[in-house]
């Protein structure tokens, strides 16, 4: 794609003295995706970075779906951002992107209503005697890691390639309503052609797919999903998406978005058990990764240590594409090393039972 | 197969890439007229129907134009044929004849 | 003998000067470009009679080419513009005796509106590029081949908050009909769709070309606007759009998405007002000193204003202000 209006939408990311702040849906869902990401951080790339076990979850799920209060959520973000002076720290990043999307949107609703501001002072010192500064820089997850794409790659061990064909991997990017659809100017590359995973995937060697859906909401939608008879007009987005990026045969999809990434993973099983559809070219589902586990693939970590095995459409065609090295005994244990018990056989998951994984005729 | 609860549900969308045109090229071919449509609605305000049920006019020839037939004959036969559209419209279509058209055309749809 | 510089040699300017000439006042024509002529000289036809723009020109140059007491200054700009005096950018300065400005407008760059892919995809073209592409005989797809199915996006760049751009630009609708026209009659298989908010047939004959549009050549009109451009799998462009006479959302396959770009006004305005105390219109067009009984008058006795400058107009509502203007002048020149 001739993507050049990305160029438009540059925004500040701090270098380092990162205050992380976890998401529900990620650390539920995908909880290797947050340790290897304060693995690349720290360890990797040799930054600062903060893993504070006294915040909480940012209520955004409570917010979208009408049951928490804006006058709460404000309070709950201003004691993050308390707790994140406290520790000394100014650069606050979030796992999450509707965390994100609602730290872009208090800030900004400070900005422009001072008084709120100054009420939620009031709120938090009321409730807990805080009193908070507001960040020198916010970030989302994804944007640091775009930021150190370069020397991401500089480390790699391993790129986007298939390795059988030697061909770039083809990527279908999922960005997450939250991140620059509110605020367009606060997402890299804007919200039309977003560049946080785009540049990610295109500076490790693997290729974009732009489908007709790519915009397409996945179709989480909080209150939409959270009841059950709703849940229709939920998977119904993520079956136009799918639909739409199947003819272009990705490899993998990756998300910026934890609640995208689930939903994207498991209505694959879904939609599957509902009308016999699967997506991926093996007749199984497509891999649907976040962008931590990506990173952690090209920086050649263990899949089962970046969690992998959490996911509902077995990645392991991925793996043997990318030529990863894997053990495909060690996928269920658990960190003991206890067989922890594998999942039942569904239509996604066509090489659970009798894995065939070829090692042989890799260039 | 597994019951969720919930299906996938069917989209609204006028999709012009599904949608079979032949019907409505032959509509628009036996009476051009109907292109002419500027969409005032006044057919529709004056419509004896109209007025009394959902029977709106404008919008089914309108459906009928992007290749969206389903249930179009079935509106079409709450027309009085009392021609007080055609009296109204201000494009001077033939609007009962394009009532008649369509039944014509589209009495399997 | 008398001394008028005319910023801007497009129609207007033209007009004006060739007014000018003809009450024996010598006329500077000052033209950014390398020649005179502005845009016209990129359009093909002309609504709603199709008379070719270059015979237009053609006459319009004409009427200039037989005088002594023009002088033409392309390739530079006016930077500061009073009744006495006109700075050029290099620095050099013009004695005068009164000033017209008619520098027109300038088109809509449709990159902005990121959403319709323009620079991005390659069929996704602007009505100005089509225009090109009629004058050079040579309507096709990047890749080669003739469209089967193209949509025409009406303001793009006009009646759009969300790139300040509030105003209509009044001509887009009437060029779509247009071109639709031509479209239909070089492709006259293929299905050509408008895309329109209201359809603006301002001017006479107009609404007879849409109408003959409609009924004549089965062009398609939907009432709504297309929201975002994405591409397909069979390298086509999918549009989705609400079809608001039916209430429903509408998507299609096109092979060619024309963007009617608006106009815009010109970012030189905004300077040009504040050094020469002239003022500006929310929209950025030029204010003239009264809607009704000075339309080619600015705020500053001496200057005036003709053509595009001070909003959207069409090229013969452009040629009649370059003759009010210089009407203007000559009426200013009497009193003094």
């Amino acid at each position: 794609m001739k993507r050049s209006s990305w160029t438009d939408y540059q925004k500040e990311i701090a270098d380092d003295n990162y205050y992380y702040a976890r998401s529900c849906i990620r650390q539920n869902f995908f909880p290797g995706s947050e340790k290897v990401f304060l693995d690349i951080v720290g360890r990797d790339l040799g930054r600062n970075i903060f893993d504070d076990p006294k915040h909480t979850s940012c209520t955004g799920i409570g917010y979208h779906s009408d049951v928490v209060p804006l006058e709460t959520i404000m309070t709950v973000v201003a004691r993050q951002f308390a707790l994140m002076s406290e520790a000394g720290y100014e650069n606050f990043t979030s796992s999450c992107i509707t965390s994100f999307g609602i730290y872009t949107e208090l800030l900004a609703t400070w900005e422009e209503f001072p008084e709120m501001e100054e009420r939620t002072r009031e709120y938090l010192y009321k409730a807990t005697g805080r009193e908070f500064t507001k960040p020198k820089n916010l970030a989302h997850t994804s944007d640091v890691i775009f930021h150190h794409r370069e020397e991401i790659a500089r480390k790699a061990k391993r790129k986007l390639i298939n390795t059988y064909t030697g061909e770039p991997l083809k990527v279908v990017e999922h960005i997450g309503c939250h991140y620059a659809k509110i605020f367009p100017k606060k997402g890299v590359g804007g919200s039309e052609f977003p560049y946080v995973l785009a540049g990610m995937v295109e500076s490790w060697g693997g290729e974009i797919v732009d489908y007709p859906e790519r915009r397409h909401c996945c179709g989480f939608g909080f209150r939409n999903y959270l009841v059950q008879a709703n849940r229709g007009y939920s998977i119904t987005n993520s079956h136009k998406k799918l639909e739409s990026m199947a003819p272009y045969k990705p490899d993998f999809i990756v998300c910026n978005c934890p609640g995208c990434s689930m939903f994207l993973d498991k209505w694959q099983y879904t939609i599957a058990e509902m009308e016999g559809t699967t997506y991926g070219q093996n007749g199984a589902g497509i891999p649907v990764l976040t962008y931590e586990e990506m990173a952690g693939l090209v920086l050649g970590y263990d899949p089962w240590e970046l969690g992998m095995q959490m996911h509902q459409v077995d990645v392991e065609p991925l793996l043997d594409k990318m030529g990863v090295e894997y053990d495909p005994t060690a996928k269920y244990l658990g960190k003991n090393g206890r067989f922890l018990g594998r999942p039942q056989k569904a239509l996604v998951n066509s090489c659970i039972e009798e894995a065939i994984y070829k090692t042989s005729n890799r260039r | 197969m597994i019951n969720f609860g919930f299906s996938i549900n069917r989209a609204r969308t006028i999709d012009l890439d599904r949608n079979n045109l032949r019907k409505s090229n032959e509509i628009i071919g036996e009476m051009p007229e109907l292109q002419a449509c500027i969409g005032c609605g006044s057919c529709t305000a004056s419509c004896t129907a109209g007025n009394l049920t959902e029977f709106n006019f404008r919008k089914v020839h309108t459906l009928v134009r992007r290749g969206e037939y389903q249930g179009a004959y079935e509106e079409m036969n709450k027309c009085m044929l009392c021609g007080k559209c055609r009296l109204v419209c201000p494009r001077g279509i033939n609007t009962r004849g394009i009532v008649m058209l369509i039944k014509r055309k589209l009495g399997d749809f | 003998m008398k001394h008028v510089i005319v910023i801007g040699g497009g129609v207007a300017g033209m007009q004006c000067a060739s007014e000018l000439l003809r009450q024996n006042i010598a006329v500077t024509i000052v033209e950014k470009q390398q020649c005179i002529g502005g845009k016209i000289r990129n359009w093909h036809k002309l609504f709603p009679s199709f008379t070719p723009a270059d015979e237009v020109l053609a006459a319009m140059q004409q009427k200039l080419t037989t005088h002594n007491n023009l002088t033409i200054r392309t390739g530079c700009e006016a930077t500061c513009i009073t009744p006495q005096k006109v700075t050029l950018s290099s620095g050099e300065e013009l004695r005068c005796d009164a000033t017209v400005i008619a520098t027109g407008f300038t088109l809509f760059d449709a990159t902005v509106k990121e959403e319709y892919g323009y620079g991005i995809y390659d069929n996704v073209i602007t009505s100005a590029e089509l225009e090109q592409m009629f004058n050079e005989k040579n309507v096709h797809l990047k890749q080669g081949g003739e469209p089967k199915r193209i949509a025409i996006l009406h303001c793009v760049g006009s009646r759009d908050e969300k790139v300040c751009q509030r105003h209509c630009s009044k001509v887009c609708c009437v060029t779509g009909v247009k071109q639709a026209i031509e479209l239909k009659k070089m492709f006259p298989t293929a299905d050509v769709f408008n895309f329109y908010m209201d359809m603006r047939m301002f001017g006479p004959g107009y609404e007879e070309m849409y109408r003959e549009a409609q009924t004549s050549h089965n062009i398609h009109f939907v009432r709504g606007r297309i929201s975002e451009v994405s591409p397909t799998f069979n390298n086509r462009l999918q549009i989705k759009a609400e079809d608001t006479l039916t209430g429903r959302p509408l998507k299609m396959g096109v092979d060619m998405l024309v963007l009617l770009v608006g106009m815009k006004a010109n970012a030189h305005n905004t300077t040009l007002a504040k050094d020469c105390n002239l003022t500006l219109q929310p929209s950025g067009f030029m204010q003239p000193k009264d809607s009704f009984l000075g339309n080619v008058a600015s705020n500053v006795e001496g200057v005036f204003y003709a053509g595009a400058i001070t909003a959207p107009k069409n090229i013969g509502e452009s040629i009649n202000e370059g003759t009010a203007a210089a009407r203007g002048v000559v009426e200013w020149l009497e009193k003094r």
